[in-house]
């Protein structure tokens, strides 16, 4: 095959364009790897330790008088953060039974409920809580960026989260009775 | 007398006054706006997306939750408010990905830049390209010229060899 | 016992296809005939293996097997006979394996053919589709096994197995299953995936025989001229499988349009971007010799997004409606991505010096330049889609932060590119092969860009002012003016030789040569498509409002009388909410449209169903809008009206069309006397 007339001398490709091939191809593998394991993640997990965030919380339904939350000022105590939306027909069945529990725990001041809602409407989500009288604290995932932290799959999840800011247990779904909610948190007490 | 006067000049007056306010009210009540139509909701739910759905536009949305977010756009239409604000509004409370394009920051400009970058690059290397092809007579015999040369230089040898061990 | 029949069957096609791919290997290795003849047979062997194994899902499918997950996940007992068998690409697991029998089924007619000339590329033909089908068999035997039957762990989570595993306990027999996606319950679906999937499987057999040219060294024109009259077929297919996805979201979405930008459907129309590309690149490849690395490349990056593309609609990958849900294949499928990358860029790197060829281009506004700017615009195109779809995932990379790329970047980014390639569509036919000057073209041109200019004249003042429509009008007219004086010439010219009258000239002419005049017909219906697209894109307007039984809608002189409703159970147990309509256009009574709501109660999931009446000029669509419940009280109408659209579809009839023109055998150069001035030549064929 060789042209003896004709012929431009037959190189091959330069050093720099095949490490510019390679370099695009791994950061492109890299970037849909990170996108796949992403996809395949789920939620945190039992063990995390949960990031800081600030929760802002519905005027009526603040924490000790304070419009926000942090999470790293509820150290030493028990938090079930609970994820609901007024638009989500599962969270209606756990509502009472959060409230419930929450009334019984309230004054021993060694738990916290936060609820986060999620994606949701301010004035329907106040139709929901008045509509299960829940008093506990409450306010928006301003921007999604609480849900992305947890990684939710969907709500209504809680999560049980220690003493010293670790998570313990997760609860996909909405909670069957008042006690499987009760007998989570004692575990935490002690 | 003059005192009857007085009192018929503050009469005027006041009833001026009353009638006054009663047109100040009653354009007040006028100005109550007609609730937005579905078309003016639509218009701004088209260019947002579900916050929960993959991928769907808001005025096509039919879940629940979507059904919310567009009354809200009503009642904020219903209040004044402009299109920039309600996406903004959207924007702070359900993230970046509600609207139909990455804002113009940081990060994102990239997804701005670098199609243009890449077709550039495609454009100056086709032109390299076209360049080195369309150099036609000048460039390429000289090459293979000094490329032929030595092969059939070589031949030529050969051939004399072969002519020299013949005779 | 059926299921396990099928899923042996599949497990045994497996290893048949690993054999040949070994056999293969070794046969070139040991310079064996038989063992390479071998491994051509047992290929051959798996379509008919992966045949039963297809056909024993399809009669669980159709006999209610419930206790099959699969079966139970994608049909109910109220779905028709028709419907089931279409779920077997409804969901996953047996898309895979449809996926697969597709595969084997192009590889077993490719080892069908006389391989007398070719011997040397068979065994690498092959290693490479039978790599492909061994891994997506692997997928329906190791992860999505369609014939699994389902189990209830400690923990009461499902888990699917073939076989009992240690400490479940089996799911009790459901009643009836959960039911196809209403969304997929519809003719347009029924079609669309598997053309998609033919369009797709088909770019693999192109792809081996450009890996074994690069292989075997026989880097030379020989595997394109092979693989020509495929790849045009894959093209078709993939060209269908595009169209038809756009008509059913058009007809059962109810978004009022027909193309999203959506990251699943962009990644179908990538590997057509470059697919269209490497269709042209290659005629310049045959005509003038020159740019055998391109073609190479173009086509393996054409089989590259093919693979890259099913795997992010597979894994999860992509936020989409098309989406499939994540799945365990999702780290696998990854690794054979990357294989298929590394091995391709590795080949095409070591045989860059065979491909490299004497290129030499006389002019700029040769053809061949013209279809190099074309290749350039088609590879933009794919560049801003390929960044698009990828970038949410960069931003979540970085900054953690999720962003939408939506139609308004595509839109704006690939206007202008789509603008350009119309633009070359007008200018290359009238550009010859080797040379062009301005001056050539200029002659060629000015009469169609001049009728081009004066109608254009006439939209503006009878249709629009709009600036970009009457850019893209003026370009379909361009292009359709000099396609037309193309076919005009030539007839004439032959009609002048041959003394045939017009339409036999015009056939005889097409007959000769159906790859110019094929390709032609399918330029004039891209730009039939063009105008509906155009219209569609710039001139919809749309109105919704609540009215009750007798009121009325009013949308750009149409009128739209709500007139009755009714609510019914449907054939298959859907609740069907059905409006009637009545429509008067300039308060002339047009007839009456039925759009409707569908409620599959199974599914629990809502289709809208649209009204449409189409005419040339538009497309009014209304539908039913369920924001609040209908009633005789009052029912919301979403009514759009989309100008022109119905041309896309006729053009896409005749796109396809065009394509079977294109594809089909020359007729063998016919026996013409050529008579001239001076004395009676020696006859001679002519072409």
């Amino acid at each position: 095959m060789t042209e003896i007339n004709n012929a431009a001398p037959k190189r091959g490709v330069p050093l720099w364009v095949q490490i510019t091939i390679w370099v695009s191809l791994v950061v492109l593998l890299a970037i849909v790897g990170f996108g796949l394991n992403r996809a395949q993640q789920g939620t945190v997990q039992p063990g995390d330790k949960i990031p800081d965030f600030t929760l802002p919380l519905y005027s009526g339904y603040e924490y000790q008088n304070q419009s926000n939350v942090k999470l790293s000022d509820l150290r030493g105590k028990v938090v079930v953060l609970n994820f609901w939306a007024s638009w989500c027909k599962p969270c209606e069945q756990e509502a009472s039974d959060l409230q419930s529990t929450w009334q019984t725990y309230d004054s021993s001041n060694q738990v916290v409920f936060l609820g986060t809602d999620y994606v949701d409407t301010e004035p329907q989500a106040r139709i929901y809580l008045q509509k299960f009288g829940i008093n506990y604290a409450n306010g928006p995932d301003m921007g999604t960026q609480i849900s992305q932290m947890f990684r939710i799959q969907g709500v209504p999840e809680t999560y049980f989260i220690d003493r010293d800011g670790i998570l313990r247990y997760v609860k996909i779904g909405p909670f069957t009775s008042a006690d499987e909610l009760k007998s989570q948190i004692e575990q935490l007490l002690q | 007398m003059w005192m009857k006067k007085q009192l018929r000049i503050i009469a005027y007056v006041l009833t001026l006054l009353l009638v006054l306010a009663g047109l100040w009210v009653g354009s007040a009540k006028a100005q109550t706006p007609t609730p937005p139509t579905d078309d003016q909701v639509n218009a701004i739910a088209r260019q947002l997306y579900c916050p929960v759905c993959e991928n769907t536009p808001l005025d096509v949305c039919p879940t629940e939750a979507c059904r919310q977010w567009r009354e809200l756009i009503r009642q904020q239409l219903s209040e004044g408010w402009t299109d920039a604000q309600i996406k903004q509004y959207f924007v702070a409370n359900y993230g970046a990905r509600v609207l139909a394009e990455p804002p113009r920051s940081g990060l994102n400009w990239l997804i701005y830049i670098l199609p243009p970058a890449f077709i550039l690059l495609g454009v100056y290397i086709l032109y390299r390209a076209l360049r080195t092809w369309i150099k036609p007579s000048t460039a390429a015999p000289a090459s293979s010229e000094s490329d032929a040369k030595p092969l059939e230089d070589e031949y030529v040898a050969k051939f004399e060899e072969e002519l020299r061990k013949r005779n | 016992m059926l299921a396990d029949f099928g899923y042996g069957i599949l497990v045994v096609s497996f290893l048949v296809a690993l054999y040949s791919v070994g056999a293969a290997i070794i046969g070139v290795w040991r310079k064996s005939a038989e063992l390479v003849e071998s491994a051509r047979r047992a290929m051959l062997l798996t379509w008919p293996l992966i045949s039963l194994s297809a056909a024993s899902l399809i009669t669980l499918l159709i006999t209610n097997h419930f206790d099959i997950s699969f079966v139970y996940e994608v049909t109910s007992r109220s779905m028709p006979t028709y419907l089931k068998i279409t779920a077997w690409w409804g969901g996953q697991a047996g898309s895979l394996v449809f996926w697969s029998w597709l595969m084997s089924a192009f590889a077993s007619l490719v080892t069908l053919r006389k391989w007398d000339r070719d011997r040397e590329f068979l065994p690498w033909v092959i290693v490479v589709s039978g790599i492909t089908i061994a891994f997506f068999l692997s997928m329906s035997i190791f992860f999505e096994n369609p014939f699994a039957r389902m189990w209830f762990d400690s923990s009461g989570n499902v888990v699917k197995a073939m076989v009992q595993p240690v400490g479940t306990t089996p799911v009790p027999l459901q009643p009836d299953g959960r039911g196809l996606n209403p969304l997929l319950r519809h003719p347009g679906m029924i079609i669309h995936p598997p053309m998609l999937y033919l369009g797709f499987v088909s770019f693999v057999i192109p792809y081996a025989f450009a890996m074994a040219a690069l292989i075997t060294g026989r880097t030379d024109d020989r595997w394109i001229r092979i693989t020509r009259r495929w790849t045009l077929w894959a093209w078709l297919f993939l060209s269908c499988g595009l169209v038809l996805g756009s008509r059913w979201a058009y007809d059962v979405l109810g978004w009022g349009g027909f193309w999203g930008w959506d990251p699943v459907e962009i990644a179908a129309l990538m590997p057509w971007l470059t697919g269209t590309a490497f269709l042209h690149s290659v005629m310049i490849q045959e005509k003038r010799g020159l740019l055998k690395h391109w073609n190479m490349i173009l086509i393996i990056l054409t089989y590259a997004l093919v693979v890259f593309g099913t795997f992010l609609t597979r894994s999860g990958v992509l936020s989409s409606v098309h989406a499939f849900a994540s799945s365990p294949i999702g780290p696998y499928f990854m690794a054979f991505v990357t294989i298929t990358f590394v091995a391709s860029i590795v080949l095409v790197i070591y045989r860059w010096p065979q491909l490299r060829s004497d290129t030499e281009m006389k002019s700029l506004l040769s053809r061949e330049a013209l279809f190099l700017l074309n290749n350039l615009l088609f590879m933009s195109v794919l560049v801003v889609c390929f960044w698009g779809v990828i970038f949410p995932l960069v931003s979540e990379f970085f900054t953690g932060q999720k962003v939408t790329v939506g139609p308004p970047f595509y839109q704006r980014a690939t206007g202008p590119l789509f603008a350009g390639l119309m633009l070359l569509m007008g200018i290359a036919p009238l550009s010859a092969w080797g040379h062009s000057s301005l001056q050539s073209i200029g002659r060629a041109l000015w009469k169609s860009a001049l009728a081009a200019l004066a109608l254009i004249v006439l939209v503006f003042f009878t249709y629009t002012k709009n600036v970009i429509a009457l850019i893209g009008f003026y370009l379909v007219a361009l292009v359709i003016f000099v396609t037309l004086q193309e076919f005009w010439r030539a007839t004439r010219a032959r009609q002048r030789a041959q003394h045939e009258n017009f339409f036999t000239s015009l056939a005889r002419l097409t007959g000769r040569n159906r790859r110019r005049y094929g390709g032609y017909l399918i330029h004039l219906s891209m730009m039939l498509m063009a105008i509906g697209i155009l219209g569609i894109n710039l001139f919809q307007v749309q109105t919704q409002g609540t009215v009750p039984v007798d009121g009325k809608l009013n949308i750009q002189g149409y009128t739209v009388q709500y007139s009755s409703i009714a609510a019914f159970p449907g054939p298959d147990g859907r609740q069907v909410t059905r409006a009637v309509v009545n429509v008067y256009k300039n308060n002339q009574y047009l007839g009456q449209l039925y759009p409707r709501i569908d409620y599959y109660p199974d599914a629990q999931q809502t289709m809208t169903i649209p009204g449409e009446r189409p005419t040339l000029s538009d497309d009014l669509y209304i539908i039913l809008v369920d924001w609040q419940p209908a009633s005789s009280n009052g029912a919301t109408f979403k009514i759009y009206v989309n100008p022109l659209v119905n041309w896309l579809w006729i053009g896409a009839f005749i796109f396809i069309f065009g394509i079977l023109i294109a594809a089909w055998p020359d007729k063998d150069p016919e026996y013409v006397p050529v008579v001239t001035h001076n004395k009676a030549h020696q006859p001679s064929s002519a072409d």
